[in-house]
């Protein structure tokens, strides 16, 4: 009895939570009158191709997509590279101002990103790189919860296997690239989805920094299209449909990576 | 490999995070300071010493963004982290059956970025014709007025937070000893004698922690208020953070500005060792 309504009110509640994703493909295959109609549709429609072609008209949606692929895509290898290589050397190693640095730049979990976006904005326009992909990919590459991640990830590292590298004779670099890499692919999946979600989602700086609709990521052009007085709320939610889905589905084919590895920082503090 | 190689190595594997770090975090940090104490007309500027601060404290709109911003911290996190609660123990019950189903279908809205969930946020809840008016029959003014408003905002981030949330103490849950349980069951502990007394105690590091990032993540809200009402109705949704937008990339008053984003950086670096304090030493 208890199972029965145990198991049943967590059924209802989780359908709850999922209703707005069902209704969000439901509203990006209809056209806007229809949503907003006085019997809003319960079953999706067959309009999501014209919804994408009206977005397309007024921003050029396949060029934003495009931007949104290619600069989460460098953030995830460059802020993977540089948060690997940092977490690996914390963890790894002991050396003079190890706390100190670590310290450092755990500091920017804490001060808000905020604090950065008026420099951020002056520094780039001196160097004339407002509207690029470098003005949002290289702030962040040092993330500091990447560093963090990874220096909780490398400190697992069996202490043995370096050792018996070093016996071989392998050098420092080495040893991060054969032997210290292949044990840790689970964690750099997790760090690598990680970084994307967040570049990917990522809203107030590209505001600022990105200031052309040639050069918005998705979550700009569609911000941009609210507030107009002819808002075309199904092409918006096709749009956010584009966002959304793709990182839903991802997240179902790689939940253990994507739990382990939002999670990380949190279970074991 | 030499002793000397052995000793460089580890700067060498950190030096391009602190060169990034410093050169797009700490510099940013320091000038920000410096432009706080600029007056910024147009593309001059000129020392005004604390001038921006002792505006800021006149200013009522600043005094707005920050009750707007302190009501979601007194209200809404603690309504979603007392729910995170009570989802983790239901996701740990032996009772629950589709567990991985239901603990996925929680988890999934914080993979839905803040633009996207707040565009279909604002879709669901149009006051004329969203569906959730449809389904309840009711005419509320989400979006509209600023008491509604207000509810809506938080309907959109315990949506968004408390699966992940939940998830954060489910870790803990399953680390938790199970002989202790035992004890207080022999004991004769009910249910809720066994939560206040054993789970509770156990679970302080990571409410702790979730206290603390909720905290920081409320004070920097931006995202969900900008899309979903701009800050209206009537400055009801008016954060820190829109408002620092708001005059540093509307009116390209980067003085003041600055001055608010050191005002919020004081106010997070106090809240957060006031929190960690208050939350660690209560036993």
């Amino acid at each position: 009895m208890k199972r029965v309504m145990l198991t049943s009110s967590m059924l209802i509640t989780v359908t709850v939570v999922l209703v707005p994703f069902y209704w969000l493909i439901v509203a990006a295959t209809h056209s806007s009158a229809d949503v907003f109609g006085s019997t809003p549709p319960l079953l999706p429609g067959g309009e999501l191709m014209d919804n994408l072609a009206a977005l397309e008209q007024r921003v050029g949606f396949s060029r934003t997509i495009l931007n949104s692929v290619l600069i989460s895509g460098l953030y995830t290898l460059g802020a993977g590279a540089v948060c690997t290589l940092a977490g690996y050397g914390f963890a790894v190693y002991d050396f003079r101002g190890k706390e100190l640095l670590f310290g450092l730049i755990m500091l920017g979990l804490i001060v808000p990103g905020q604090v950065t976006l008026v420099p951020l904005f002056k520094m780039m326009l001196a160097m004339d790189w407002l509207n690029t992909y470098q003005a949002i990919v290289l702030p962040n590459l040092a993330l500091p919860f990447g560093v963090f991640l990874m220096r909780q990830s490398m400190s697992t590292l069996p202490k043995e296997l370096l050792a018996a590298g070093r016996a071989d004779g392998c050098g420092e670099l080495r040893l991060f690239v054969r032997v210290a890499l292949p044990v840790m692919r689970p964690a750099l999946a997790a760090l690598a989805i990680y970084l994307f979600l967040y570049q990917w989602n990522d809203f107030v700086w590209p505001l600022i920094a990105l200031r052309t609709t040639d050069a918005y990521t998705i979550p700009l052009a569609l911000a941009a299209q609210t507030g107009a007085t002819d808002t075309d709320y199904g092409a918006i939610l096709a749009g956010t449909a584009v966002a959304a889905i793709p990182m839903a589905v991802l997240f179902l084919f790689l939940q253990r990576h994507f739990v382990s590895g939002l999670l990380a920082g949190a279970i074991k503090e | 490999m030499t002793l000397r190689a052995m000793k460089l190595a580890p700067y060498f594997f950190i030096l391009p995070a602190l060169a990034l770090f410093a050169i797009f975090k700490l510099y940013p940090i320091a000038w920000s300071f410096q432009l706080s104490l600029f007056r910024t007309e147009g593309a001059l500027q000129s020392f005004a010493g604390a001038a921006n601060y002792t505006r800021l404290v006149a200013d009522p709109l600043f005094w707005t963004a920050l009750r707007n911003t302190g009501a979601v911290l007194a209200v809404q996190v603690p309504i979603m982290l007392a729910l995170a609660l009570a989802l983790s123990i239901a996701f740990n019950s032996g009772l629950l059956r589709f567990r991985s189903f239901v603990r996925l279908g929680w988890f999934l809205p914080i993979v839905t970025g803040p633009i996207a969930y707040g565009l279909l946020f604002a879709v669901l809840l149009n006051p004329q014709s969203g569906l959730v008016n449809w389904a309840l029959g009711l005419d509320i003014p989400w979006l509209t007025d600023k008491f509604w408003a207000r509810v809506a905002l938080g309907l959109a981030l315990t949506w968004h937070y408390v699966g992940f949330n939940a998830m954060v103490y489910l870790s803990r849950l399953q680390a938790l000893p199970a002989d202790q349980y035992d004890a207080a069951a022999v004991d004769g502990a009910g249910v809720w004698r066994r939560f206040w007394h054993v789970t509770l105690p156990g679970m302080r590091p990571v409410i702790v922690l979730t206290v603390v990032m909720s905290t920081i993540g409320t004070l920097q809200l931006f995202d969900e208020p900008y899309v979903l009402t701009k800050g209206g109705p009537d400055n009801a949704l008016l954060t820190l953070g829109l408002y620092l937008y708001d005059n540093g990339f509307r009116f390209f008053d980067f003085g003041y500005a600055s001055a608010i984003a050191y005002a919020l950086t004081v106010i997070i670096g106090v809240l957060g060792i006031i929190q960690f304090r208050v939350l660690r030493d209560r036993t």
